[in-house]
């Protein structure tokens, strides 16, 4: 607002350059907050996307093994179960050749080699997740009909993880292509950590007559534990949320087995298998339910993760146990 | 504790001006023995032809200003070097007449252990501290045992024996560095390497642990490490003065900060450069 | 030497080794997952491939041209939405905002970053394909964008702040005006590290089927302007693979060397480029 006078002319024209940094201000501004927006919509519609199974089953919903949905009978628990033994599987796999890997990455190789293998690592986590699916289909499924499940199933039958007939499909396919899609995430953060640690605390231990190996995994290793833990919890996260791949492998079939060689389902694969058939609301609401679950448990493991690899990283700098 | 050492390797008396080439220990014998050593990392050379004798159950330190391999040569006499892998050592070096080149390194780092500029204390209890080198070791006898007897000799004991399973990190600076010297003397070391082990100190700490030094050589055979020239001559018996990799002149401590025989030890003890 | 001490050398040469063939058995499976595809896809490609609509369901031969432009129309749409949210975003926490304010973005950013793409697709659908009733292009591009806004905004901020605090002052002190230096000389600075960014969240986004599934659904024939449902080279892959038909698996394979391919090839040339990875993980 221009006001009398002799500064007439410079008023304005910093008035003007005032209001391009402004106008900047406030455009980015926008932006930026369409990010929140977006993220407490994101929330908000899956919440008001699934009240009537809330409103109908309650709790419930989680302790039902039930999914019929002619009756319009709708439980969560084969599907919380399929992911989390999917899941478990997966882990078990995973950690150890991960952290191994990232022992060698971080106090083996030689660093040229260290960051060239850790290039291949982080092309592996950028392989889209249909096309692990598709190696799932035509390379584990039958390996695991012909080759693992005979192996496995003769001498241990018995035993109810082993048992039943196996089709290729099922929890332990799932498991096993989980294992290959979250390596990479254990290797490239405990690899990241472990560097991380410093020197004078495994000289410490050689100093004291240790092997190689005792001053790895006694020392090294043990500093990094936090941050350690925090990849695994990534790779969790991953694990929970991955749909393709699961859905190509798990069979699909709503029921709760004990056998790992069963077909079963998980939370994303019935989404991603059942959404656009779902007739009527309270089948869909209850899919956009399942969705909502998926939802909290990979919130609750990012935020966990996120914090143990940052005390970590930090501690490596500092003195706190 | 340890051996006798090998009265063989037991040198005469000999006072006259000292050259690199000479150990003027007197009729004291040596735990270790450096002989024509040349050091490299890479192509650049760090260390020339150092000879000089560590003496047994005596303080000898290394002084000289920064940069002139002193903490170098310290690390070679328990192979710490090798972690680095472009390093070259060439020469002998002599544990109670053994190549300690030739013997497993494992081994040797047991009978020669270190501690570090900045306390290191690994990320468990204080106990668990001490307990990590025998147990990996397998020493005999209860580990309780040890930790406190190791604790006793770094003058540590009285104030940390309530607390034995806190955190090391718990401690002071300076009890974190006495408890490295425990951890390090709890594996029964026939020689102990410290490298500038109060730099990171405050003066208090510092006393403390030199007093401690004093009292440790009658248990086992010191190399200390130090930029204080001033530490040097209240702690050690013999002292080595080093200078772009090469060893100006050695001799008893006395006589090296009184009567220096080189004109550059003259020159950097009393303080024209350093 | 003892025989403990021989012991516990075996040990450590054992248990060193294995994690060596850890590291070795992990980077395998990279080249083991690209020479089956370049095997058994190689030998689907042809002409067809990238020309020809699909066949009826059951027939032999045909192609997957629609899916390639429906992927490609898919992208491009969700970069006009993606793109200037995440890098006008990012500006604005670089340049313009106070701690907290940024710390909120950021905190959102990360969680939207961390929600599984399945999850994304339910709340595309909600926005976009209920009101209108129908699947569509824009309902699939919106899905993708959104996935592409994290690693927009967070790369975009950390190259703004990586721009030398010189190169601002130069500019400042010459009186240019906040917004005028950052358009002319500190985004200039930090371009090649964000067009990078922008690349690396497209090759993410580009092998996303999940979201894909219940907004851009599919389509057996070509898909007009924006609103109609659009088959994508991730979701024929899908569709093609869990299929019974033989000629369906082979047309997966190639498929999928042609999307893993264009993945591979972005991903390594932006890392290339960068030289040190963008350090944002993916969910």
């Amino acid at each position: 607002m221009p006001s009398a006078g002799a500064v007439t002319g410079s008023r304005s024209f910093l008035a003007k350059l005032r209001d391009g940094d402004e106008i900047a201000r406030l455009v980015t501004f926008v932006f930026a907050a369409t990010v929140v927006l977006i993220t407490v919509l994101l929330v908000y519609e899956l919440w008001i996307n699934s009240t009537l199974p809330r409103h109908k089953f309650g709790l419930h919903f989680f302790v039902t093994q039930v999914w019929d949905p002619v009756m319009d009978e709708f439980g969560a628990l084969p599907f919380v179960y399929g992911t989390l033994v999917t899941s478990a599987v997966a882990l078990m796999i995973a950690v150890p050749l991960g952290i191994g890997a990232s022992i060698f990455l971080a106090e083996l190789a030689p660093p040229r080699i260290s960051d060239t293998l850790q290039f291949f690592i982080d092309l592996l986590a950028a392989v889209p997740s249909v096309i692990y699916g598709l190696l799932g289909v035509f390379i584990v499924v039958p390996l695991i009909r012909t080759v693992i499940y005979p192996a496995i199933n003769k001498p241990l039958g018995s035993l109810p993880i082993f048992k039943g007939p196996s089709y290729g499909v099922g929890f332990l396919t799932a498991g096993i292509v989980l294992a290959i899609m979250v390596i990479p995430y254990i290797i490239s953060v405990s690899r990241e950590v472990l560097l991380s640690v410093p020197r004078d605390q495994r000289e410490a231990a050689l100093a004291l007559g240790s092997t190689r190996w005792e001053s790895t995994w006694k020392v090294v290793v043990p500093f990094a534990r936090t941050g350690i833990m925090g990849s695994i919890f990534l790779a969790l996260a991953r694990a929970l949320g991955e749909t393709m791949a699961v859905t190509m492998v798990i069979g699909n079939t709503p029921k709760i087995a004990a056998s790992l060689f069963a077909p079963g389902y998980s939370i994303a694969a019935v989404i991603a298998n059942e959404f656009t058939e779902a007739t009527g609301e309270l089948y869909t609401q209850s899919l956009i339910a399942l969705g909502l679950v998926l939802f909290l448990l990979t919130f609750v493991l990012n935020g966990l993760a996120r914090l143990l690899i940052v005390v970590t990283t930090q501690k490596g700098s500092g003195v706190s146990a | 504790m340890q051996s006798s050492p090998n009265p063989g390797l037991s040198v005469n008396v000999a006072a006259t001006a000292t050259s690199s080439a000479r150990e003027a220990i007197g009729s004291i014998p040596l735990r270790m023995k450096i002989s024509k050593v040349n050091f490299y990392y890479g192509t650049k050379q760090i260390l020339f032809d150092i000879n000089m004798g560590i003496a047994d159950k005596r303080v000898t330190a290394l002084i000289g200003p920064s940069g002139c391999g002193k903490s170098t040569l310290l690390r070679t006499l328990n192979r710490m070097h090798e972690t680095v892998t472009s390093s070259r050592l060439e020469g002998e070096i002599l544990l109670d007449q053994q190549n300690i080149l030739a013997q497993d390194v494992t081994l040797l780092r047991r009978r020669v252990g270190m501690v570090f500029q900045r306390p290191n204390p690994f990320p468990k209890s204080i106990f668990d501290n001490i307990a990590y080198g025998p147990r990996i070791n397998g020493m005999k006898g209860p580990i309780a045992e040890v930790v406190e007897k190791s604790l006793r000799h770094a003058a540590l004991w009285e104030e940390v024996k309530d607390h034995l399973h806190k955190s090391a990190y718990e401690l002071s600076g300076g009890q974190q560095q006495r408890l490295c010297i425990a951890r390090a003397l709890a594996v029964e070391p026939e020689v102990l390497l410290l490298d500038e082990p109060c730099s990171a100190l405050d003066p208090i700490s510092t006393a403390k642990i030199e007093e401690l030094l004093v009292e440790l050589k009658s248990l086992t055979t010191i190399a200390i490490v130090t930029h204080n020239m001033q530490q040097a001559a209240r702690v050690s018996d013999f002292t080595a003065f080093l200078l772009i990799g090469q060893m100006i002149e050695f001799n008893p401590t006395p006589q090296l900060f009184t009567t220096p025989s080189d004109p550059r030890t003259e020159a950097y003890i009393t303080g024209r450069f350093g | 030497m003892n025989a403990r001490l021989r012991w516990r050398k075996l040990v450590s040469n054992f248990m060193l080794t294995m994690t060596g063939v850890c590291a070795f058995v992990s980077v395998a499976v990279l080249f083991f997952i690209l020479g089956y595809l370049l095997f058994n896809g190689g030998t689907s490609i042809n002409w067809a491939f990238f020309t020809q609509l699909p066949k009826p369901v059951g027939e032999v031969g045909g192609g997957m041209a629609n899916a390639i432009v429906g992927s490609a129309k898919l992208l491009l749409a969700a970069s006009l939405l993606g793109v200037p949210i995440g890098f006008l975003g990012g500006i604005y926490l670089a340049e313009f905002s106070g701690a907290k304010v940024a710390s909120v973005v950021r905190y959102a950013a990360d969680l939207l970053n961390g929600v599984p793409s399945i999850v994304i697709g339910i709340f595309a659908y909600a926005m976009v394909v209920q009101p209108f009733k129908h699947f569509s292009t824009l309902a699939g591009a919106f899905a993708l964008g959104l996935m592409m806004i994290p690693i927009t905004l967070r790369s975009t901020e950390e190259f703004l702040n990586g721009v030398p605090r010189m190169l601002r002052e130069g500019a400042m002190a010459l009186g240019a005006s906040k917004w005028k230096t950052i358009s002319t000389v500190i985004v200039p600075a930090a371009y090649r590290g964000i067009l990078t960014a922008i690349l690396l969240a497209l090759a993410r986004v580009a092998g996303e089927t999940a979201p894909l599934l219940f907004t851009a659904f599919g389509n057996r024939f070509w898909s007009q302007g924006w609103a109609q449902p659009t088959a994508s080279l991730p979701v024929m892959i899908f569709t093609y693979a869990v299929s019974p038909y033989e000629d369906w698996h082979r047309q997966a394979w190639a498929a999928g060397l042609v999307l893993l391919g264009l993945i591979l090839i972005i991903n390594i040339l932006a890392r290339t480029i960068l030289s040190r990875g963008i350090a944002v993980p993916r969910s």
